[in-house]
């Protein structure tokens, strides 16, 4: 334990990324630059959501970490075992006993409360990057607000598809001022970015840290007669039996078996616990 | 009565690094009127459009153009905000390369729509149906309306970027060379559209061509530039018709009689 500081960062490269995940606070939706660090992972694997966690952490916390839903997969398991191993903190997979949660592309399904912090690991931050290519164009577009373009998109969404076909990083417009990519969430998880719990977002590669403040209004945008839809696979989930939560489509054999469980595994199991089934559980060839 | 003219230009003068581009060029433009501004290459045409139009910042002089809100007001000491909006909507500029007015990875409906979008349309049935007019007014099949300008023609990109310029309803519109690298025939329908637009639109336009023919039929005004000074205006037919300058007078007897 002594090898490290606490948390892996030391304190000045803590004390630079508070600032900025302040800065975000304050001007919710604006994606603050900050120095990031060299982390001992590869770029994409969650650099800039470990350095905010690192940031917002304390010996007292309990730490939480999703990877698509699942708390059992290689990201979360070892981003939980770096925080084990660097800040001997508390780790759990259950969502309500956490008090920082990091996730990747996902919202968990049970409801943050003021005492936690969702930490959202980000690809892209620039909601306008694949529509206006240069850095120096799209921050003047922030900067006076002509957002119109991002209509476009969905413009040609509807043209092409007949509905908008954007069905993860949805934009959105935050407070009425900053269009925002909320990272590579489900669309379906859009209406809970509005929330009782603070939520950071940490692009490690590209040097960019946003937040949401709790309580703050999120608006995804949509046009008047395409309204947005937050839509979801129309099953209820196998193991539990659960219709309003985001589902993930498994494949089972070679003669197009599928079925739908909950992308949250923690979810899922804790309404297994409590006695709710779903059509396929227990799942057979598993003793039961 | 006098009528207040859309926009001044007062002795703008733009260089760079010493040389001249354009130098103390002052001239007003009424509501409805078309002005041509001919030259050869490297006279500073275009340095002088660029600076009308908020491309590029001069050195010194003033362009005042009349706000509908606020009267004339001279747009190179606005904050940025104000000119850029100014640009999306009384302002429409049509670059000589389609490819620099056009977003080339999005549909035809997508550019026409762009501008109505920033300005904060947000009903898709009506930006596809204002879209689909516009490309039926610039000669467009309107089953073309969701291909991308790549898959365009060169003429039809062109008349794609003036229906994307045009679908805000601007009252001035810069255009740069707007027959270049046309073939005759094309140039001649191309001609012949702009001059409909222009006149049922009651558009005032600013053309910069090197094209006397282009002139001749379309402005009403013409201003003579040569190594970064104004050296002639009048009305076209008399500046055409009666050069007085050498350089004009070198000019017109340069075009080829067939």
């Amino acid at each position: 334990m002594d090898d490290y500081n606490f948390a892996y960062l030391d304190e000045q490269t803590k004390r630079m990324v508070r600032r900025a995940i302040l800065k975000g606070l304050a001007v919710p939706g604006y994606q603050v630059p900050f120095a990031s660090r060299e982390m001992p992972m590869p770029y994409g694997w969650g650099t800039g959501g470990v350095q905010v966690s690192a940031s917002v952490m304390t010996p007292d916390d309990v730490v939480k970490v999703i990877d698509q839903g699942a708390d059992d997969t290689t990201n979360a398991v070892s981003i939980r075992k770096f925080f084990q191993k660097t800040a001997d903190v508390a780790v759990t997979e259950h969502t309500g006993e956490a008090t920082v949660i990091q996730t990747r592309h996902r919202v968990p399904e049970e409801l943050l409360t003021e005492n936690q912090i969702l930490v959202y690991q980000v690809p892209i931050p620039e909601p306008l990057r694949f529509l206006e290519p240069r850095e120096t164009e799209t921050r003047k577009m922030h900067a006076l607000e002509e957002y119109g373009l991002m209509h476009v998109k969905l413009y040609e969404d509807i043209a092409k598809h007949g509905a908008i076909a954007t069905a993860y990083a949805y934009p959105v417009k935050v407070e009425d001022r900053y269009v925002m990519d909320p990272s590579p969430i489900p669309k379906f998880d859009n209406p809970k970015l509005e929330s009782e719990c603070i939520q950071l977002f940490g692009a490690g590669r590209e040097q960019r840290i946003y937040a949401l403040p709790p309580y703050t209004k999120v608006v995804s945008l949509d046009f008047e007669d395409y309204p947005f839809d937050p839509s979801k696979a129309d099953h209820p989930c196998a193991l539990c039996g659960c219709t309003n939560s985001y589902l993930d489509e498994v494949i089972v054999d070679d003669d197009g078996g599928r079925m739908f469980v909950c992308s949250d595994t923690d979810y899922c199991e804790s309404r297994r616990k409590r006695g709710f089934t779903g059509p396929q559980f227990p799942l057979s060839g598993e003793a039961a | 009565m006098s009528v207040t003219p859309l926009l001044e230009v007062q002795n703008l003068t733009k260089t760079y690094n010493g040389r001249i581009g354009c130098q103390n060029v002052s001239f007003k433009l009424y509501p409805g009127e078309v002005m041509g501004i001919v030259g050869e290459s490297g006279s500073g045409k275009s340095t002088l459009l660029n600076c009308m139009a908020g491309h590029l910042a001069p050195d010194s002089g003033k362009v005042l153009f009349d706000t509908r809100v606020d009267g004339p007001r001279d747009t190179l000491a606005m904050s940025e905000p104000e000119r850029r909006m100014l640009g999306r909507t009384d302002w429409a500029f049509v670059h000589q390369n389609p490819r620099d007015g056009l977003r080339m990875r999005i549909s035809a409906g997508g550019n026409v729509g762009e501008r109505l979008m920033a300005v904060g349309a947000r009903h898709y049935g009506t930006i596809r149906d204002s879209a689909g007019d516009w490309l039926e007014r610039v000669e467009i099949a309107t089953d073309r309306i969701d291909d991308r300008p790549a898959q365009f023609s060169g003429g039809m990109q062109q008349r794609l970027q003036i229906a994307r310029n045009l679908v805000s309803g601007p009252r001035l519109v810069f255009m740069d060379e707007p027959t270049g690298g046309l073939e005759v025939s094309v140039q001649a329908r191309r001609l012949d559209l702009l001059r409909g637009l222009v006149r049922t639109m009651g558009l005032s336009a600013i053309i910069v061509t090197h094209d006397l023919a282009v002139v001749r039929l379309l402005a009403d005004r013409l201003m003579v530039m040569k190594s970064g000074d104004v050296v002639e205006t009048g009305l076209t037919d008399q500046v055409l018709d009666d050069p007085q300058h050498g350089y004009t007078q070198l000019l017109v007897s340069s075009v080829l009689q067939v």
